[in-house]
C-alpha cells in the first residue's frame, strides 16, 4: 500500500499525469493480487494523487489533476504571498478529512442501499444504466452533443466481440483476437496515457519553472484555519460525497461545485483570487470526499461514479468479485474490508502527504521529456500484459489516437469510458427486457421501481432538449 | 487539428451508414424477433441522427465565420519538422513495438525506443542510454520476473536459455 501511495504521489504531482491514469497504468499490476488488496492499492494512489494534486497546482500554477484545478490559481497566489505551507498544509488536512467523511457515507448508504437493490431487476438494471450514462454526458464538458456521440462511440465500441442473445460475432472482420471485445484496460491506457504523449510530443509550449522556495513547517496554523472554517468543511465534504455518488460525475466536478459554493456563500467573498484558503478548505475537502462518494453506485449497482470506479469495477469483475447487491449477500466480508481499507487509506493521507510536501520540489525537477518515453514504455507493457497479446498494444495505440483527436475536437473522453464499460451490461438488460417484454416498450414501465427511474431517465434526457430549444426561441425573439 | 464539427458529423453518418447495412448480414434466431442487430442498429440511428446535427452546426459555424472560416484548422506544431518527426517518431514505436516485439524481443525494443525518443525530446546521449537501460532493466524484473508476464526474449533467446 505504501508503493501505491507513492506511486500516485508521484503521478499527482506531475501536470498533466491524472489520478485516472494512474489508475490505468496500476492495473496490470493489481491483476496478480487478490480482490481488497488490490482495491487497497487503487483507493490509496488516488487519495494520494488527487491530493498531490494541488502540489504543482500552488508552486507552478498548473494543476498536477484536473480535481485541483479549481483552487490552483488561489493556491498559488498564497505562494506568491510566502505562505506555501499554509496553502498545501490546509489541502492536505482537508483531503484526510474529506476522505474520511466520504468514507463513513460510504459504509453507511451501501449496505442501506444494496437491500433496496436486491429488489431490481432487468428492467431497473437497464434504467439505470441510463441514468449513469445520461449524467455522463450532461456533466461532461464540452457540447452535450458531443458528449453524446463519444457515449455513442463507446457503446459502439462495447458491441464489438461476440453477441449476448445468439453467440455471433459482431464486427470482428474474422480476427479471432476482436472475437474477445475490445479489453477495457488498454482502451483506457490509450485513452488517457497515449493521447497525453502524444498531446505532449507536439505541444510548442516551453517548459513551465518552479518557484524557488524551501518548505517550512507544515503543521504551523492549520488548526486556526479548520476552527474558523468548520463549517465549509462540512459543506465541502458534504457536496463532494453526492457529487461523487452521482454517476459519471467525480472528483473534479465536486471540487468545482464546492469552490463556487463556497465563494457564493463566503463572508469575505472580495477575498478570493488574493490567496484565501477557504476557497481551498471546501474544494480540498470536496474533491477527496467525491472518490469515495464514487464508489457507492459502483459497489452497490456496478454502476462506476467517475472514471476511476470505471475501471475498478472492471477489475473486480475480473476478480470474480461482481460489483451489485449480490456481493453484499455472498461475499460480505470482502465488502467490510474495502470500507475498513478506505478509512485507512485517506487517515494515511496525513503522514504520507506531509513528506510528500517536503519533497514536493524534488519530484517536480523530474523534467516531462524524460518521463514520456518512460511512461510510453510502461504503456506498452501495461498493455500487453492484460491478456498477454501484442493486440493490447494495438488496442492502446488506435485508442489513444482516437482519443486525442476527439479532444482536440472538443469531444469528451469520459462518456466513451463510460459507454466501454458500461455497454455489455446496457445491452444484457435491454436484451432481457425487450424478450422478456416481448417488444412491448410498456413493459419498461410495468414495475414501480423501472417506472420511477424510467421517468427520472427521460426527464433528465427533456432537461438539454428543452435548454436547446428554449435558446432557440429566445434568439429567434431578440 | 481541429475539423469543423461539419466534417466530423460527415465521417460519422457515412460510419453510421456503413454499421447499419453491416448489420443486416447478421442472423437472428428463429421465434426470436430480437437479434444481435438490434442494439448496433440503434446505436447506428442514434450516429446518424447526431452526425447529421453536427453537420448542421458546422455549417452554420463555418457560414457565420464568414473569412475565417476553416474546414480543417492545422496546430501550431504543423509545418514545424521537429515536432513532426517526434510524433512520427512515437507512432512508428509503437507499431514497431507490435510488429517487431516477438521477432527482436522485448529488451532490445524497449532500449532503442527508449533511448530514441529520450534523445529526441532532448537529453543528451549518454543520458539516454543510462535511462533507457534502467528503465528497461526496472521494466523487465517488474513485468517478468515478478509478475511473470511472458514478454518476448526475441533475438537474445539464445543468450538467455
Amino acid at each position: 500500500m505504501l508503493l501505491a501511495a507513492l506511486f500516485g504521489l508521484f503521478i499527482g504531482s506531475i501536470p498533466g499525469l491524472t489520478a485516472t491514469m494512474a489508475t490505468a497504468l496500476l492495473i496490470p499490476f493489481t491483476f496478480y493480487m487478490d480482490p481488497v488488496p488490490a482495491i487497497a492499492c487503487i483507493v490509496t494512489t488516488v487519495a494520494m494523487a488527487i491530493f498531490a494534486g494541488d502540489i504543482p497546482g500552488a508552486l507552478l500554477r498548473i494543476p498536477g489533476t484536473p480535481a485541483s484545478a479549481a483552487y490552483c490559481d488561489e493556491a498559488y497566489a498564497l505562494t506568491r504571498k510566502g505562505q506555501t505551507e499554509l496553502a498545501l498544509g490546509t489541502s492536505l488536512v482537508c483531503a484526510a478529512i474529506g476522505g474520511v467523511m466520504g468514507s463513513l457515507v460510504l459504509s453507511l448508504t451501501a449496505p442501506v442501499l444494496a437491500e433496496f437493490a436486491i429488489q431490481f431487476s432487468s428492467y431497473e438494471y437497464f434504467w439505470l444504466a441510463c441514468l449513469g450514462l445520461s449524467c455522463a454526458v450532461i456533466i461532461s464538458t464540452g457540447s452535450t452533443l458531443k458528449g453524446f456521440v463519444s457515449l455513442l462511440l463507446g457503446l459502439f465500441i462495447a458491441t464489438i466481440g461476440i453477441d449476448i442473445t445468439a453467440g455471433h460475432p459482431r464486427f470482428t472482420f474474422g480476427s479471432v483476437e476482436m472475437m474477445a471485445g475490445i479489453s477495457f484496460i488498454p482502451a483506457m491506457i490509450g485513452m488517457f496515457a497515449i493521447s497525453e504523449v502524444i498531446r505532449f510530443v507536439v505541444s510548442t509550449a516551453p517548459a513551465e519553472t518552479v518557484v524557488q522556495q524551501p518548505i517550512k513547517k507544515v503543521f504551523s496554523g492549520i488548526g486556526i484555519v479548520l476552527s474558523k472554517y468548520k463549517l465549509n468543511v462540512v459543506r465541502g465534504g458534504a457536496i463532494g460525497a453526492v457529487v461523487g455518488i452521482l454517476p459519471g460525475a467525480g472528483a473534479d466536478i465536486a471540487a468545482w461545485i464546492s469552490f463556487a459554493v463556497s465563494k457564493r456563500f463566503s463572508k469575505d467573498r472580495d477575498k478570493f483570487g488574493t490567496g484565501h484558503v477557504e476557497g481551498l478548505v471546501d474544494a480540498g475537502t470536496a474533491n477527496n470526499a467525491g472518490l469515495s462518494g464514487a464508489w457507492v453506485p459502483a459497489l452497490v449497482f456496478g454502476i462506476p461514479g467517475d472514471s476511476i470506479t470505471a475501471i475498478a469495477i472492471g477489475v473486480l469483475y475480473m476478480k470474480g468479485m461482481n460489483p451489485g447487491p449480490t456481493v453484499f449477500l455472498s461475499q460480505p466480508e470482502l465488502i467490510h474490508s474495502v470500507f475498513v481499507v478506505f478509512f485507512l487509506a485517506n487517515l494515511a493521507l496525513i503522514p504520507l502527504g506531509f513528506i510528500a510536501i517536503r519533497f514536493s520540489r524534488q519530484v517536480l525537477r523530474v523534467p516531462r521529456n524524460v518521463l514520456i518515453p518512460i511512461i510510453l514504455m510502461f504503456c506498452i507493457v501495461g498493455s500487453f500484459a492484460i491478456n498477454n497479446t501484442v493486440f493490447g498494444v494495438s488496442v492502446m495505440l488506435v485508442m489513444g489516437v482516437l482519443a486525442y483527436l476527439m479532444e482536440e475536437n472538443g469531444f469528451p473522453v469520459a462518456p466513451t469510458i463510460l459507454g466501454l464499460v458500461l455497454g455489455t451490461m446496457l445491452e444484457d438488460n435491454f436484451m432481457s427486457s425487450m424478450i422478456k417484454a416481448d417488444g412491448d416498450l410498456m413493459g419498461f414501465f410495468s414495475r414501480p421501481i423501472a417506472a420511477t427511474l424510467g421517468i427520472l431517465v427521460i426527464a433528465l434526457w427533456a432537461v438539454p432538449i428543452l435548454r436547446f430549444l428554449y435558446g432557440a426561441i429566445a434568439n429567434r425573439h431578440l | 487539428m481541429r475539423f469543423n464539427d461539419a466534417l466530423t458529423g460527415g465521417v460519422l453518418v457515412i460510419f453510421a451508414i456503413a454499421e447499419i447495412t453491416y448489420t443486416r448480414t447478421f442472423p437472428s434466431l428463429f421465434g426470436q424477433s430480437y437479434g444481435p442487430d438490434l442494439f448496433p442498429r440503434i446505436i447506428g440511428y442514434g450516429l446518424l441522427a447526431t452526425g447529421t446535427l453536427l453537420i448542421a452546426r458546422g455549417v452554420l459555424q463555418k457560414i457565420r465565420a464568414g473569412a475565417q472560416g476553416r474546414w480543417v484548422a492545422l496546430g501550431p506544431w504543423v509545418g514545424q519538422s521537429h515536432h513532426e518527426i517526434n510524433l512520427l517518431l512515437v507512432l512508428f514505436a509503437l507499431i514497431a513495438y507490435i510488429f517487431l516485439s516477438d521477432w527482436v524481443g522485448f529488451m532490445p525494443m524497449s532500449m532503442l525506443i527508449l533511448s530514441v525518443l529520450l534523445y529526441r525530446l532532448g537529453s543528451s546521449i549518454s543520458v539516454s542510454l543510462l535511462i533507457a537501460a534502467v528503465t528497461t532493466a526496472v521494466l523487465h524484473v517488474m513485468f517478468a520476473k515478478l509478475l511473470l508476464v511472458p514478454l518476448p526474449t526475441g533475438l537474445l533467446t539464445g543468450l538467455v536459455y
